[in-house]
């Protein structure tokens, strides 16, 4: 296995079937992980994260099951998401509690929940979404290796590149970005400032909740087309890595989101290539990614001066 | 914000922590009242799905006590003992071991898959002994690289220990499916081991003696975390790492060893397990212990003594809840709904409790500070 020719590993079709899966399974973690770095730019480190995409996937799988359209779906994901990110806000934000105990208890109660939900309305079945609609761009993409991922995909995907911009330019240059980053950095004078830490943050990790709702979604309703509990299997925690490593800037969210989807999905792109792997070591390539990451980044650590501390006005 | 900023910050809940009794009544409430109250909820919860939720726990307690029931609760609490054990000791210095699932697995699958390999060479008593060494030493070996990168570059080692246990679970199934297969299986699991070389059983019980080693870690924990000099320094270093190094401890030091002790209690409680119970292990063996022994590690306050009777009443639910969920036709993920409530309740009756001055804080204020994740320069 490991004599393998390196030319043919490297043909266009194992490329293009790489950059489309890294694609594929990037996107979930570019919208958790966009979503990820909002609530911490806000001060609020969401451990919770792995149970918001998962009850995104699963309020996802539902409304586009039963609402038979995958806009419906999204919706619904985003709302699963708001849904659980509201016990964040109502815990962390608002009654100041352990950031870490309440995430936890997030992911475990989502695992439990949609784990018994989907076994009381399905029993031991999973039905399947028929396969998600596409958007082509004329001309780009026929472009070879890149175009057919980038180029035709479903519309949400377009929607998640213009999110990072979008947020981009908001921490730069928008009041409401530049308080979430102010609520991180010294909430002391955002509140000074006159603006409540609390709503900032508040509504921070509510954009958190919805982003990581709809990247659940997006993994249930086009990336798998099906819901299995546990589906997630710890990209939320990825996508905090991935934040981690980001140190602040959105751009490098997408990045990191594709690299890291890239390496989920070498699976696939290996077995398309003819090599067989199995899939526990495939399994694990993201995770050892990530942990060589954090032992070569790890000294370079971005986070903000206040997160997870929650904000008691008058403290010092 | 510097670190002394913290110390008044927290210096409240210091003060009330030491304060006189505030009364039996309110610490009973605050430890029991968040699983009495996941409890109910999750009663709700069976309701509506169509269930009779009185039903319900009645199967609980059927299936976890009756007959003889009683004595395979016993041995899941044997279990999850030392796993328990494992976390007091980190989180007592304010370290966040979340790794344990990996760290479990990759013990179990050593035992399993070395203890077939070892047994036609030694004798039983000497398989046993060298194959709980395996299992603490895996244990403890798989904490290494997030304890390290702690202890000298401040990484996070939640993040850390999380993705050790995601590669730790694939390498499990690596080892079960490839050098330890047993061959004569078309099932990818290991070698069974013969009954000689399991765990030995209580004499007049079926239960095997893990339980007594569980009462026994239980009761060398609960003295070195209160009374000896290392059990002050994880305390010292859980409160404050500043003071810590001040009073001149080796923060490094007591970062890797409490690491490497809650490795190992860990792996020891993966050896419980597979030399008590299974004998082999399946490649998709993943009981998730560790996650339901979490808020019962922060109910009993960090205290090994404490958290015992929490641990049973979690096991008597865990094996019921087997047989429960299987009569009612629910997933068996089911448990974790009520762990997940009994964790969101607990810090909601902190709230209410910081709020009346109720007795003391379930999260000691060092694992709080520890949540900032700022450097401790």
């Amino acid at each position: 296995v490991i004599a393998l020719p390196v030319a043919s590993i490297f043909t266009q079709t194992f490329l293009t079937s790489l950059v489309a899966g890294g694609l594929l399974a990037g996107v979930p973690l570019m919208f958790t992980a966009l979503g990820e770095q909002i609530s911490e730019a806000s001060g609020v480190l969401n451990i919770g994260l792995e149970g918001m995409m998962l009850t995104g996937a699963y309020t996802g799988f539902l409304g586009a099951y039963y609402g038979h359209h995958d806009w419906l779906g999204y919706l619904t994901a985003i709302g699963g998401g708001v849904l659980v990110s509201l016990i964040m806000v109502v815990f962390c934000v608002r009654f100041l509690l352990d950031q870490i105990v309440v995430g936890i208890a997030i992911t475990l109660l989502a695992e439990g929940a949609t784990s018994v939900l989907q076994g009381a309305e399905f029993g031991k079945s999973y039905p399947r979404l028929p396969a998600a609609s596409t958007v082509s761009i004329p001309g780009l993409d026929d472009i070879p290796i890149f175009g057919e991922s980038l180029f035709q995909q479903p519309l949400v995907v377009y929607l998640g590149f213009a999110l990072i911009g979008l947020t981009a330019w908001l921490f730069r240059h928008s009041r409401p970005g530049l308080n979430v980053r102010a609520a991180g950095q010294k909430p002391q004078a955002l509140d000074a400032a006159g603006v409540s830490v609390v709503s900032t943050r508040s509504l921070a990790v509510i954009t958190t909740g919805a982003l990581a709702g709809l990247g659940g979604g997006y993994l249930a309703i086009a990336g798998a087309g099906i819901f299995v509990p546990f589906m997630t299997q710890g990209q939320g925690y990825i996508a905090i890595v991935i934040c981690m490593l980001a140190r602040g800037r959105p751009i490098w969210v997408l990045i990191g989101a594709f690299i890291f989807g890239m390496s989920l999905q070498l699976a696939t792109a290996l077995q398309i290539a003819g090599v067989d792997i199995s899939t526990d070591v495939i399994n694990m390539i993201p995770f050892v990614a990530v942990m060589l990451s954090l032992i070569l980044f790890a000294r370079g650590n971005f986070l903000p001066p206040a997160l997870a501390q929650p904000y008691v006005r008058g403290a010092r | 914000m510097s670190d002394a900023a913290t110390m008044v910050e927290d210096a409240p809940e210091n003060v009330r922590a030491t304060a006189p009794l505030a009364g039996v009544a309110d610490m009973l409430i605050r430890s029991i009242l968040p699983l009495f109250l996941a409890l109910v909820a999750g009663g709700a919860l069976v309701g509506a799905l169509g269930h009779n939720p009185f039903a319900f726990y009645r199967d609980i307690y059927s299936g976890g006590i009756e007959l003889s029931a009683w004595q395979d609760s016993l041995m899941r609490a044997a279990t999850l003992t030392p796993i328990a054990l494992g976390l007091i000791v980190v989180f007592r210095a304010n370290i966040w071991n979340l790794g344990y699932q990996g760290q479990f697995l990759l013990s179990a699958a050593m035992v399993a898959g070395l203890g077939p390999k070892l047994e036609p060479h030694l004798s039983p008593t000497l398989t046993l002994i060298v194959l709980f060494v395996i299992a603490g030493v895996t244990g403890a070996a798989w904490t290494l690289i997030p304890a390290i990168l702690k202890a000298w570059y401040q990484t996070n080692e939640i993040i850390t220990t999380l993705m050790m246990t995601f590669i730790g679970i694939s390498l499990a199934a690596i080892l079960v499916k490839g050098p330890f297969q047993d061959f004569t299986s078309n099932v990818p699991e290991t070698t069974i081991l013969p009954l000689d070389d399991m765990l030995p059983t209580i004499p007049g019980t079926r239960t095997h003696v893990g339980v007594v080693i569980a009462a026994v870690l239980v009761l060398i924990v609960h003295y070195v975390t209160t009374r000896t000099s290392f059990g002050l320094k994880l305390q010292v270093l859980g409160a404050n790492p500043r003071a810590a190094v001040h009073v001149g401890l080796d923060p490094k030091r007591v970062i890797v060893t409490s690491f490497l002790y809650s490795g190992a209690l860990i792996g020891v409680a993966a050896a419980i397990e597979v030399l008590g119970i299974w004998g082999y292990m399946r490649a998709d063996f993943n009981p998730a212990y560790g996650d339901a022994v979490i808020p019962f590690v922060f109910l009993a306050r960090l205290n090994a003594l404490a958290v015992v009777p929490f641990i049973l009443f979690y096991s008597v639910l865990s094996v019921g809840g087997d047989y429960a969920t299987l009569n009612a036709g629910l997933p068996v993920d089911f448990l974790l709904v009520i762990i997940g409530l009994t964790l969101l309740f607990m810090v909601f009756i902190e709230y209410l409790g910081r709020n009346r001055e109720m007795g003391r804080s379930y999260i000691t204020p060092g694992l709080r500070a520890g949540l900032r994740f700022r450097r401790s320069k």
